[in-house]
């Protein structure tokens, strides 16, 4: 199949970017998006020009690394799908393919469609974890889970962190991913003590970083590879509230 | 160089717990004068961190992806093995020592392995208390299965991403040190070289992916966290980024390299559908369970699965091993997949795949609980391959996944090198000539939160450290070195990718130390690697800038040092004259075409000593010697 692509090339921070125009032959539909661009950079290095960069590393849809807005969809029109497991025979012959990179003021611009995800890590360092030192852990049947929060917890724990949710929201909202963390934790008995402080100390460095407010557009929801559900969201404005009262009085 | 295992004395039960009672303690005050560094931040890197810091150590901690969550630890599936014996199905440390011991085929060291089952136990507990939401029952106590190579149900699990869940657990331990200011987070670094100074190693020296730049680190011990070396093979189901870089380049810097041709080769992965392919995919081992894997009887028998009658199917792990059958261990079931595709029985295009049916077990079990088992696992197949395995038998075929061989580290975890110590996959350790599934998860978890953190304070209180700075001479050395290299590799202006380089050695060493060796391939294969590097250095085409993020320059650096490692793995899978696990020597096999060891000539761990690029590495052998197993000739027919 033949696709064409317009790509966002960007030399740098700094540099002016702009939509650069390929086109491909010889597609295979077996090919995955990635492979595909594979095939673009041997062709430009071939050419002796600059390969597009882009992040990707295992390619297998749960490091969260890859991450690419194709025709204004993060990781592209499959549901449930990263950009790395997205396949070509997803398109029709002769496709226009727009490819940009996240765009977000806490996500900022590295190279070409890479970005500094950085912002999610400090997140997490602000309280995104149970503090159990190392060897302090009770007997691991010591506390039953009920299944149903295991399974609860489970898929909120899901979330690779690649930021798609950012990059679907029209205020670059980091709320689903930061709801995601509130609520794993926080379903868990293991996750009660810390679980005011946390959802507190959370939303303040999602707020530092300058992540927008949730607006409940819901497109973080549609976006995420993984399909983190926006329930976690309503859960995450409870525990806040609930937390913001008591956890003045310590 | 002498290996010295430092293996405790004493009954096997009992030499962990008194090796710890008597090794040196660093004093809390002093844990806080001392600086570790830690290269990788998967399981093994960011659970030693975490752990480090707790204690009290400044720790450094670097990799080379964005982030410290995106390790492929990330990418383990199935779970891990722990010695509870939740399920009272007779299990015990014991057995988990003697199935790992067995699994491995008698090349792994006792002492190691019965630590690593006995520390299993602490591994859940920490995870659990982390807030691992592992699988549970309905009564809300925690879950098992059973995966290959064993007959009871040890594994925890995390639906299909374990890996996940554990490597969540380690990175938000250590996301909490970092937070704490403990550890200094260096993403988007990649560890170039290692200095060593006065025979200790001393520090590592780091480019920065983004700016380029490279800096020198200094720190009182140096661990390598950096995983395996699959990647050799081009096609693996690694992350594109796994590379052979930090050990090999500590190698060549006088850490001993054991058993470098221990690579295993995964039974299940998802066939390779063109030449554009990038990596494989892997699907747990855990299917295992409940698919049952077959070829048709008839060769080239091109009727659809569904249309294949029972009878003129050929389920056969099930018929050559009967009390194991689709649970067969990883290295006889791939060999057993090679065997019957060469025969002509593959199916799918070009032959090469073998079936994994479920048919069965949804008509036992309900598609209901199939999908719970396995959901996630069926939607990927899916999207990789748009044939859904509810309806039509999912087809799978060995890929490269693992390497048992790494560097060579004592008891403590040390390695030739003072004050370098090697954990988690970059080790040689625990798994012998094969990993069964589920033990790579505990090893690195074991490694990082309850082996090594003891055993570097035992080096650090002993050791007369003089303070460095990156003024050292041996610093300003090896930095140079780096950046003449970097700035070579940058100028490379000759006509061939990097990529073609890559892919060139990668089926160089699929076809001639893969699945099965023999040693006329092995000694041409040999000659056509020292081909290959030669003109890789006068004929390769870079590109870009070293002072910008350039992914091809941090290719080509990649490539080139599994140009120059590739070489030792063939010479030591031709110098280990029998089969052993994933080594299998077409020469010496049984009738029945199984791995035949001969541990007189060869019951020891080969660590090899670097003599220059192109030059024959020198051999040094560590003897294995088993106290509480007896090496027999593996079976798993009855």
């Amino acid at each position: 199949m033949k696709v064409t692509l317009h790509v966002w090339r960007q030399a740098g921070p700094t540099a002016p970017g702009r939509f650069v125009r390929y086109d491909m032959t010889d597609v295979s539909p077996d090919m995955s998006f990635l492979e595909m661009l594979d095939v673009l950079n041997q062709q430009l290095i071939a050419r002796r020009e600059e390969p597009i960069a882009f992040d990707h590393d295992c390619r297998e849809g749960i490091c969260g690394a890859c991450g690419m807005v194709i025709n204004g969809r993060p990781h592209g029109p499959q549901r449930a799908t990263t950009a790395c497991q997205l396949h070509m025979r997803t398109f029709p012959d002769g496709a226009d393919l727009w490819i940009e990179p996240w765009r977000a003021r806490a996500f900022p611009l590295i190279k070409d469609l890479v970005v500094d995800r950085g912002a999610f890590d400090r997140i997490v360092q602000a309280g995104g974890f149970i503090t159990v030192r190392t060897g302090s852990a009770p007997e691991a049947n010591a506390i039953p889970v009920p299944k149903r929060d295991a399974d609860l917890a489970m898929d909120a724990a899901a979330c690779i962190g690649c930021g798609a949710c950012v990059a679907a929201c029209p205020n670059a909202s980091a709320m689903l991913f930061v709801a995601a963390k509130v609520s794993h934790l926080g379903l868990l008995p293991q996750g009660q003590p810390e679980r005011s402080a946390r959802v507190v100390n959370l939303v303040a460095q999602m707020d530092a970083e300058g992540f927008g407010a949730c607006t409940n557009h819901g497109e973080c929801m549609a976006a995420c590879p993984k399909e983190i559900s926006i329930d976690f969201i309503a859960r995450l404005n409870r525990d806040y509230i609930k937390a913001a009262i008591s956890h003045r009085q310590g | 160089m002498e290996l010295r295992s430092k293996v405790p004395s004493g009954p096997l039960a009992e030499q962990w717990e008194r090796h710890r009672s008597e090794i040196k303690l660093v004093n809390p005050a002093n844990k806080l004068k001392h600086h570790i560094i830690v290269v990788g931040s998967g399981l093994a890197g960011a659970s030693a961190a975490a752990s480090l810091a707790e204690l009290g150590y400044n720790v450094s901690c670097f990799c080379f992806q964005d982030s410290a969550r995106r390790a492929h630890s990330i990418a383990a599936q199935g779970g891990i093995n722990a010695a509870k014996n939740y399920q009272n199905d007779g299990d015990s440390v014991f057995r988990l020592f003697y199935d790992t011991v067995k699994g491995g085929d008698f090349r792994a060291r006792e002492a190691n392995v019965y630590r690593l089952a006995q520390i299993s136990v602490n591994i859940i507990d920490q995870c659990v208390a982390q807030g691992v939401p592992f699988a549970r029952e309905y009564g809300g106590l925690l879950a098992n299965r059973s995966f290959g190579g064993v007959q009871v149900s040890r594994t925890f699990y995390a639906r299909g991403q374990t890996g996940q869940q554990l490597l969540l657990g380690a990175y938000q331990a250590l996301s909490r040190q970092i937070g704490l200011r403990k550890v200094a987070m260096y993403p988007r670094s990649e560890m170039l070289d290692l200095v060593v100074v006065e025979g200790r190693a001393r520090g590592i020296i780091v480019r920065d992916l983004v700016s380029g730049r490279v800096s020198t680190h200094v720190g009182d011990a140096v661990v390598l966290a950096t995983g395996g070396y699959s990647n050799v093979y081009y096609l693996s189901t690694n992350a594109k980024g796994c590379n052979v870089t930090a050990i090999w380049r500590a190698h060549k810097r006088g850490a001993a390299f054991a058993n470098p041709c221990f690579t295993q080769i995964h039974p299940t992965c998802i066939p390779v559908t063109g030449h554009h392919q990038a990596k494989l995919t892997l699907m747990s081992e855990s299917l295992r369970n409940d698919g049952r894997i077959w070829v048709p009887q008839r060769k080239g028998d091109t009727r659809s699965p569904n249309e294949i009658p029972d009878d003129e199917r050929d389920y056969y792990l099930e018929r050559l091993y009967p009390s194991y059958g689709n649970l067969a261990p990883r290295d006889i079931a791939s060999r057993r997949a090679k065997e019957v595709c060469d025969e002509g029985r593959g199916v799918g295009p070009g032959g090469h795949g073998v079936y994994l049916d479920f048919r069965d077990a949804i008509a036992r079990l309900g598609r209901e609980v199939i999908a719970e088992r396995y959901g996630n696992l069926f939607e990927m197949y899916q999207r990789i391959t748009a044939e859904n395995p509810f309806a039509v038998p999912m087809r799978m075929y060995p890929a490269p996944h693992y390497t048992m061989g790494g560097l060579w580290v004592d008891y403590n975890l040390m390695t030739t090198i003072d004050g370098l110590y090697a954990i988690g996959e970059a080790n040689f350790s625990d798994h012998g000539a094969n990993r069964l599934g589920a033990s790579a998860l505990m090893q690195g978890l074991a490694d990082g939160y309850f082996i090594l953190p003891y055993t570097i304070g035992d080096y650090l209180a002993q050791v007369k450290l003089d303070r460095l700075d990156t003024a050292h001479p041996a610093f300003r050395r090896t930095q140079a070195e780096v950046s003449d290299r970097v700035n070579t590799l940058v100028a490379a202006g000759g006509r061939k990718s990097v990529d073609a380089f890559h892919r060139e050695l990668g089926r160089l060493m699929w076809d001639t130390c893969g699945m099965s060796r023999a040693a006329a391939g092995l000694q041409e294969a040999r000659d056509r690697i020292c081909a290959l590097r030669e003109e890789f250095w006068r004929d390769a085409y870079v590109g870009g800038t070293g002072e910008d993020f350039n992914q091809t320059l941090e290719h080509a650096g990649r490539v080139a040092d599994f140009l120059e490692f590739a070489e030792l793995m063939c010479h030591d899978a031709l110098h280990r004259e029998e089969s052993c696990g994933c080594h299998f020597r077409e020469e010496f096999q049984t009738p029945e075409g199984e791995a035949k060891r001969d541990d007189a000539r060869f019951g020891y761990v080969a660590a090899w000593e670097f003599a220059g690029v192109g030059v024959a590495p020198v051999l040094h052998r560590e003897p294995l010697e088993f106290a509480a197993v007896h090496p027999a000739q593996r079976s798993y027919t009855e």
